[in-house]
């Protein structure tokens, strides 16, 4: 229930965001023409849009804190109604033939157009489910995670240049090159505390990138290299809407390998050490854990699906330049991440579903993408730390008995 | 003395900055045997055991261990705490560090970890030998926590827990790692004397198994009752060591404890 | 050896810039040990203010005076209002959530400003009005050192030495070396934590926009983007130093500032950012705790 006094201090909070934000929405100048303009339509929308949103985030609050008390009281857990779904096999096979089919067929139903789209949206779930292992699963923040992918997809355009190498012939080697990247970086950095590790990750990135943009005898500098050819099949000849959808049916087919590899790794004796690093590294290492280790193989991994989406990404689009791996690139992945949910697979499938395919489709949203990415990080933090989907823990059977069928929602 | 020590600790010193925190310090564990390390708060006896357990570098001093099965002798300074673990020494935490969005199978299965080996391709391919040691790995922590009795809770996670069952959870986590020597600090903190009775008979359990077991703790009556051994610590310095019953008596553990004032708490 | 005391004196006047940055990440650091990347955009919010005031009132005839004055001013109030407002709005609510989720809040807060501003105005470069004058007197040595450098290198000096003295001596000092020392204990003998946090962010964001409104002034231009590598500089020079260490911050910015100016003036300017990001990752691998900074030991 809403309160006077909380209407009262909304109130409060929405004239103050009406100074605040007053010299930057209201005022415009033209400094060439010496022109100021006053535009105070968006000090209204200021005003509404902060009171209303202000108003939300205490309903939430407030509910949130009525659903905690609740839940002491009686200590079972009522699980969202997708995990309620997911966790009956029944529902959960039938809904996975059904996507399945779905996404096979999408390209005869659709345009290519929309096949083509379709395909960023799939590449950038693979890259969520690489990112995730980082910093989901493992906890080690990455925003340098841009790099890995550019070291994939200009291996594809070098080594195509000067040495006329196929497709997937560079495929694995790309993805490998990553990986060794990934090892380099983080032999030394590993060992740093989290938020230092962010921020080396995120300066290697640039460095990476800088490197890119400079170098002109190696990268062909910020004209990057173009007619990168698409990938073959069996020297088939193909138009351009063929090569399109084929190109498709190729990452759904890399998306089901990176479910399966990212799923079985997730559940088994290295994703389980993944999650105690995160929780705990003291207590990891008393417990025989070589951390360093870990944490290299998982920052590795990671990389070694960045590399290989940089493959496709330079066969795909045929031209590869330093602009396509900035910063902003690798916080697109990162809020694929958060928002679905870190560590878990349905979420960041649903995570890079919503952040591609809604800016792409509502066109005037477009422009507010990046906006809406940075929002997103806040307030996913504050409001659901765990995500849309959160991850949920198996439980274990003993000697062939189940020994409790109830799954635990991951907070 | 029983027969030959599994852990020699000689002339152990620890600084921080200008704070000698551990000063020549000499200790040692036999087989099968339980020892404690008591003394006043901020005695260095957290301290001493992030020395044994690689997570401080000691500045000087030895410590030593002599596996009980091979006879192999080794040095522990300057390992890394995993390593250290897999020769055979683990430990709980004063304040208890679980994996708490883990279940309770979990974190006694991440013990497990050192001494298991699939990794990434027998993870992908789960091959037979991985699907083996995985099931191996359930059984077994299942079976540790039938031992100190938390089997009903096994699929709850750690954090849900009450604070005896957490600090015996952190035994069944130490326990998977299968050590010869385990090190406890403050096991029965926080325990109300049922839970800390219960205690009692899963550390004799535990010896009789076959590990020597080196605690440290402030009930006095549980230390009394349960040690072959004392070792009485105060500003870094050993100042008694023997028998329950003489340490009862020793001049110098009554001052340390009762004629002077306590050091800054910082154990 | 005049280009080598111009690359110094342009070293300096860089240096002391990103010491005004750096300044904010290391307090805020000090105090609740969090890496606040949205303070390079406190920056850019701080020099666009500062465009925008200075623009109007020299379109409406002010004398150019009274526009640094009043300009300066709106950019430290607006810049601090922005930090505290991003504070309570991104950090505050996750002081005792897992070390990752304030950063991730953070870096989210970074790209929300970013792109705001970026909305609410332009992506266009826009010329920053001249705000300091060539003084005479500097007309011998102009091929030196320009009026600009020396006005920066001034009011850099002037604000660390008010800086010192406020941290020193006044109340609100005290209870932020306090805070910085043991957050409990402070707690615990009655500061009100809250309040120290908030101003932290205050005086840390106030000195970000004086860098901006200088900086701006010196280079000439301004787009929304400059708060990125402007910020990772002024980190890594926080790093340098020792972050937490304000004396760290200084040395560490003034030593990054000599670095590029010498680095680009000698080897090559195309790789400027370079060597800011290559010093940042080499210190953190061989150095962590910095020049001045103490080194951390784990309690378990």
């Amino acid at each position: 229930m809403i309160t006077v006094k909380e209407v009262k201090r909304s109130l409060l909070v929405s004239l103050w965001f009406v100074f605040l934000t007053f010299p930057l929405m209201v005022i415009k100048v033209n400094p060439y023409e010496r022109t100021v303009s006053w535009r105070w339509r968006n000090m209204v929308y200021v005003a509404i849009g902060t009171f209303v949103i202000t108003l939300l985030a205490k309903a939430w609050f407030a509910r949130k804190e009525k659903r905690m008390a609740r839940q002491q009281d009686s200590c079972h857990l009522r699980l969202p109604i997708i995990q309620r779904i997911l966790q009956k096999p029944g529902y959960r096979n039938s809904l996975a033939v059904f996507l399945l089919g779905a996404a096979l067929a999408f390209p005869h139903l659709f345009s290519t157009y929309q096949a083509n789209i379709m395909t960023t949206a799939l590449m950038y779930i693979v890259l969520g489910l690489g990112l995730n292992i980082v910093v989901g699963v493992a906890g080690l923040l990455d925003l340098g995670y841009v790099a890995f992918y550019a070291v994939g997809a200009y291996s594809y355009a070098l080594l195509n240049l000067h040495f006329d190498l196929g497709f997937w012939t560079v495929l694995p080697i790309g993805g490998l090159l990553a990986a060794l990247f990934g090892v380099l970086l983080g032999f030394p950095v590993l060992r740093l505390r989290g938020d230092y590790l962010a921020i080396v990750t995120l300066g290697f990135g640039e460095i990476i990138r800088l490197i890119l943009e400079n170098w002109n005898a190696f990268s062909k500098g910020p004209s990057g290299i173009s007619n990168i050819p698409r990938p073959g099949f069996f020297g088939l000849e193909m138009s351009l809407d063929q090569a399109m959808i084929y190109m498709y049916y190729l990452m759904i087919g890399l998306l089901l390998v990176t479910i399966f590899v990212v799923n079985r790794l997730q559940d088994s004796r290295l994703g389980r050490a993944w999650l105690a690093l995160r929780e705990d590294e003291i207590a990891c290492q008393a417990m025989g854990i070589d951390k360093t280790r870990t944490k290299l193989i998982a920052f590795s991994l990671g990389a070694f699906w960045a590399g290989l989406i940089g493959v496709i990404f330079a066969a795909k689009t045929t031209f590869v330049n330093p602009a396509s791996f900035t910063f902003m690139e690798s916080a697109i992945i990162l809020s694929i991440v958060v928002l679905g949910g870190m560590g878990s697979i349905v979420g960041v499938i649903l995570g890079a579903l919503i952040l591609v395919l809604l800016p792409e489709y509502l066109r005037a949203l477009s422009e507010y993408r990046m906006l809406a990415f940075g929002a997103i990080l806040v307030a996913m933090m504050i409001f659901k730390p765990e995500g849309l989907i959160a991850n949920v823990r198996r439980s274990y059977c003993y000697h062939g008995k189940k020994s409790n069928t109830a799954l635990k929602n991951d907070e | 003395m029983m027969n030959k020590s599994i852990l020699e600790v000689s002339g152990l010193t620890m600084d921080f900055g200008g704070i000698r925190a551990l000063d020549r310090l000499d200790l040692d564990v036999g087989p099968k045997e339980i020892v404690a390390l008591i003394g006043p708060n901020g005695a260095g006896k957290t301290t001493f055991f992030n020395c044994l357990t690689g997570i401080y570098l000691p500045s000087a001093g030895d410590i030593r261990l002599v596996s009980p099965q091979t006879g192999k002798q080794s040095r522990l300074n300057g390992l890394k705490p995993n390593k250290i673990t897999k020769k055979g020494v683990a430990r709980t935490f004063q304040n208890i560090r679980l994996f708490s969005q883990m279940t309770v199978l979990e974190n006694v299965m991440i013990g497990r970890h050192c001494r298991t080996s699939s990794l990434i391709l027998g993870a992908i391919l789960r091959t037979r030998r991985t699907r083996k040691e995985e099931q191996e790995t359930i059984d077994k922590s299942y079976d540790i926590l039938e031992k100190v009795g938390l089997s009903e809770q096994a699929n709850e996670f750690a954090s849900n827990l009450s604070y005896g069952a957490q600090r015996r959870l952190e035994i069944a986590r130490a326990l998977a790692t299968e050590p010869f020597l385990l090190l406890l600090d403050e096991p029965a903190a926080g325990m109300n004397p049922q839970e800390t009775a219960d205690l009692v008979t899963l550390i004799l359990q535990i010896r009789d198994e076959g590990h020597a077991i080196l605690l440290i703790e402030h009930d006095m009556k549980l230390v009394m009752s349960l040690s072959d051994r004392i070792f009485v610590m105060d500003y870094g310095k050993k100042i008694a060591q023997g028998a329950p019953a003489e340490i009862r008596v020793n001049r110098a553990v009554i001052k340390a404890y009762l004629g002077e004032d306590e050091g800054p708490d910082n154990a | 050896m005049d280009y080598f005391i111009e690359l110094f004196c342009s070293g300096l006047t860089r240096g002391s810039i990103y010491a005004l940055i750096a300044l904010g990440y290391t307090m805020v650091y000090g105090i609740i040990g969090l890496i606040n990347f949205a303070h390079g955009e406190i920056y850019m919010i701080g020099a666009f203010t500062s465009f925008i005031v200075a623009t109007v009132l020299s379109i409406y005839g002010f004398p150019l005076a009274a526009i640094v004055v009043v300009a300066g001013v709106a950019a430290a109030i607006w810049s601090s209002a922005y930090g505290y407002t991003v504070e309570k709005i991104a950090y505050k609510p996750l002081r005792h959530a897992p070390r990752l989720a304030p950063l991730i809040s953070a870096i989210g807060m970074s790209i929300l400003l970013q792109n705001y501003v970026l909305l609410a105005q332009t992506s266009d470069f826009l010329p920053f009005p001249e705000l300091i004058p060539e003084f005479s007197f500097v007309e011998p040595i102009a091929h030196i050192i320009g009026s600009s450098d020396i006005v920066i290198l001034l009011t850099t000096t002037v604000v660390m030495l008010a800086l010192t003295f406020l941290i020193k001596f006044t109340r609100i000092g005290k209870a932020m070396r306090a805070t910085a020392q043991d957050r409990t204990m402070a707690l615990l003998v009655g500061i009100n934590v809250d309040r120290v946090i908030s101003a932290t962010f205050i005086i840390g964001s106030a000195l970000a926009a004086i860098g901006g409104l200088l900086i701006a002034s010196h280079i000439g231009q301004i787009n929304f983007a400059i708060g990125f590598i402007a910020g990772i500089k002024a980190f890594t020079a926080a790093v340098l130093g020792g972050i937490g260490s304000i004396p760290g911050a200084v040395l560490g910015s003034l030593i990054l500032g000599l670095t590029e100016s010498f680095a680009t003036g000698y080897i090559s300017s195309d790789y400027e950012d370079v060597f800011a990001f290559s010093l940042l990752v080499l210190i953190l691998i061989f150095k962590p705790s910095g020049l001045l900074g103490k080194a951390e030991t784990k309690k378990v």
